[in-house]
C-alpha cells in the first residue's frame, strides 16, 4: 500500500512536469498550428538562463521569474526571425505545413549546439529551492517532499492562469480567433502577427518552467547533452497529443496520465521499460481514442 | 464618405482576374456587382479589405488607402468585410463571435451597446449567445457573419454572396435585414451577389462584371429592366 501511494507521488510529480511541457507545445500549436520541436531545447537554454541569474539573485523563484522573461524573448525572436519569415514564403500546399515542423527540428540542434559556447560542456548545478526530502508519516517517508509539492502546485496556478487568459481575455480571444482562421481574424481587426508572436511568448515562459523544474525535480544537474531534456521534449509532446492537441486540459491530463503509468510501468512491471513506457502509452491511446483524450472528434476544418 | 475604386488591376499570379475596373460607392448607397462564377467579384472585395494585392489602379475610402496596409487596419477606418462562405469561427461561440468584431474597439460600452442593437436585429442570435457557432443553422451563421462585421460599426460594408446555399425563404430575410441595415445607419453597401434579381431589388444601383472587366452599369430597376441583363443573368 505504501509502496502504492509513493508511486503515485512519483508519477504525479513527473507527469505535472511533462504536463508544462506540453502545455507550452499545445500553447504553440493553438496560436500559430506549428509544433515545435526546438521547444526542448529552448526550455535547455531557459534553464541555463536561470542558472545564470542565480549568480546575481539568490532566490531560485526570483531567477525562474528571470529564466521565463528570458524564455519567451528566445521564443517571441524564434517566431519573429524564422517561423514568420518563412510563412511569408510557403504560403500553401504540403510543404506549408512541414516546412516550419522541419525548421523547429533545425533550430533545436542549433540550440543545442549554441549553449556549450556560452557555458561550456560540463554540468553546472542548481540547487533546489525546497527540500527534497520526503514528508514523514510516522516511521516511513513519502516519495513527496516540499519541492515537489511546490512544483504540482506552481503547475495547477499556471494551467488556471492560461485556462483564464485564453477563456476570459481579448488577448485569449485573439489567440484562438488567429488559430482557427487567421482571415477572420484579421479582418475583424486583430493583429495577427503580434498575436502570434504573443502565443510563443507564453509557450517559451511555460517550457522554461517546465525546464527549470525537471532539473530541481532530479539532481540538480544541467548541462547541454542532458538525456532528461530529450525525454522532456518526447514526454511533452507524447502528453500534448494524447490530450487532444488543441486542449490546454487536455495537455495536462495527459501529462500527468504519462507520468503516472510510466511511474507505475517501473515499479511493478520492470525498469527496463523505462524508454518505451511511453510510447506505448502513445499507442494504446491514440488506436482507442485518435482524436486524443479530449479532442473532438472528426478535427477541425483546415 | 465614399468608395473610389479607379483603375483597378488584381492578378492571381499570371491570370488577371480584374482588369481596369472603375466605380464609386456614395455615402449611404447600396450597390450591388452581379456576374457569373469567376467574374472576379469575390477579388474586387478582397482587395478593398486588404487580403489581396492590387497590382494597379488606386482604392480609397473616405480618403483612406485601401491598397496600402493590411486589412486589420482597414476595420479600424470603417471598412468592414464579410468574406465568402459564411464568414464566422465555427470553434468560437456566438457571442465570442459577436465580441472578436469589436476586439479593437476601445470603448467597450459602446461596444455592448452595439451588440443590443444587433441582437434587436438578430433575435435568433440572442436565442443561441452561448452556443458554438458550430452548432448554428446556415441562415442564422450569415446571421453572425453580418452581426460580427456590425460589431465593428463600420461605415462602408463589403458583403461577398450572403445568400449562398440559403433557401429562398431565408435569402429573402437575409436581403431584407441588408437593405434595413443600410437605411438605419446610413451604411454604404458594396453587395456582391450571384443571386442578381434579389441583390439588385434591395440595391440603388448595380454594376455587372465579366471575366474581370465592368460590362454595364447603371440604377438597379434600370438593369432589371434591361433585355440583355435579363436574358443573361435573371433568367428570364
Amino acid at each position: 500500500m505504501f509502496e502504492f501511494i509513493n508511486t503515485l507521488l512519483i508519477g504525479l510529480t513527473s507527469g505535472a512536469i511533462y504536463a508544462l511541457m506540453a502545455l507550452s507545445i499545445v500553447l504553440v500549436w493553438r496560436s500559430t498550428r506549428v509544433i515545435n520541436f526546438a521547444q526542448a531545447g529552448q526550455a535547455l537554454a531557459s534553464s541555463y538562463f536561470g542558472f545564470e541569474a542565480l549568480k546575481y539573485v539568490d532566490s531560485f523563484w526570483l531567477a525562474l521569474i528571470i529564466a521565463m522573461v528570458g524564455g519567451a524573448l528566445l521564443a517571441a525572436f524564434i517566431e519573429i526571425a524564422f517561423m514568420r519569415v518563412m510563412l511569408k514564403h510557403t504560403t500553401s500546399g504540403p510543404i506549408a505545413n512541414v516546412a516550419p515542423i522541419i525548421a523547429t527540428l533545425g533550430l533545436l540542434q542549433i540550440i543545442h549546439s549554441t549553449i556549450p559556447m556560452k557555458w561550456g560542456g560540463a554540468d553546472v548545478l542548481i540547487s533546489p529551492p525546497l527540500s527534497n526530502v520526503g514528508f514523514s508519516i510516522g516511521e516511513e517517508t513519502l516519495a513527496f517532499s516540499p519541492m515537489k509539492l511546490a512544483i504540482v502546485m506552481l503547475v495547477t496556478l499556471l494551467l488556471l492562469f492560461f485556462t483564464l487568459i485564453f477563456q476570459k481575455t481579448n488577448i485569449g480571444l485573439s489567440l484562438r480567433a488567429s488559430a482557427f482562421s487567421p482571415e477572420l481574424a484579421r479582418l475583424a481587426g486583430v493583429r495577427v502577427d503580434r498575436i502570434r508572436t504573443l502565443g510563443w511568448a507564453f509557450s517559451g515562459a511555460t517550457g522554461s518552467v517546465a525546464g527549470l523544474l525537471l532539473v530541481v525535480n532530479g539532481t540538480g544537474s544541467l548541462s547541454p547533452t542532458s538525456l532528461e531534456f530529450s525525454l522532456l521534449l518526447i514526454s511533452g509532446f507524447i502528453a500534448a497529443v494524447i490530450g487532444g492537441l488543441e486542449s490546454l486540459l487536455g495537455a495536462v491530463i495527459g501529462g500527468l496520465l504519462l507520468g503516472l503509468v510510466t511511474a507505475f510501468v517501473l515499479m511493478y512491471v520492470s525498469d527496463s521499460l523505462f524508454f518505451i513506457a511511453p510510447f506505448i502509452v502513445l499507442l494504446v491511446v491514440l488506436i482507442a481514442r485518435p482524436q486524443g483524450i479530449l479532442g473532438k472528434k472528426g478535427g477541425r476544418r483546415a | 464618405m465614399s468608395l473610389e475604386v479607379r483603375n483597378l488591376t488584381v492578378s492571381h499570379g499570371a491570370i488577371t482576374a480584374i482588369s481596369d475596373v472603375s466605380f464609386s460607392v456614395r455615402e449611404g448607397e447600396l450597390v450591388a456587382i452581379i456576374g457569373a462564377n469567376g467574374a472576379g467579384k469575390s477579388t474586387l472585395l478582397r482587395t478593398l479589405s486588404g487580403l489581396k494585392e492590387a497590382s494597379h489602379g488606386v482604392a480609397s475610402w473616405n480618403g483612406h488607402n485601401l491598397l496600402k496596409g493590411k486589412a486589420e487596419s482597414h476595420v479600424r477606418h470603417g471598412v468592414a468585410h464579410v468574406s465568402e462562405g459564411k464568414s464566422v469561427i465555427p470553434e468560437l461561440t456566438v457571442e465570442e463571435n459577436l465580441d472578436l468584431g469589436a476586439i479593437w474597439r476601445r470603448n467597450k460600452s459602446e461596444a455592448a451597446a452595439t451588440k443590443s442593437e444587433i441582437f434587436a436585429l438578430f433575435p435568433r442570435l440572442h436565442e443561441r449567445l452561448n452556443q458554438s457557432a458550430d452548432t448554428l443553422s446556415g441562415g442564422e451563421r450569415q446571421m453572425l457573419a453580418i452581426g460580427r462585421a456590425l460589431m465593428s460599426k463600420p461605415k462602408l460594408l463589403l458583403l461577398d454572396e450572403p445568400s449562398l446555399g440559403l433557401a429562398p425563404l431565408l435569402v429573402k430575410q437575409i436581403f431584407d435585414a441588408i437593405s434595413d441595415i443600410s437605411r438605419k445607419y446610413g451604411l454604404s453597401v458594396v453587395l456582391v451577389e450571384q443571386n442578381a434579381m434579389g441583390a439588385l431589388k434591395i440595391a440603388d444601383s448595380g454594376i455587372v462584371v465579366n471575366l474581370g472587366k465592368i460590362v454595364m452599369t447603371g440604377k438597379s430597376h434600370d438593369l432589371i429592366n434591361d433585355p440583355a441583363v435579363q436574358a443573361a443573368y435573371l433568367g428570364y
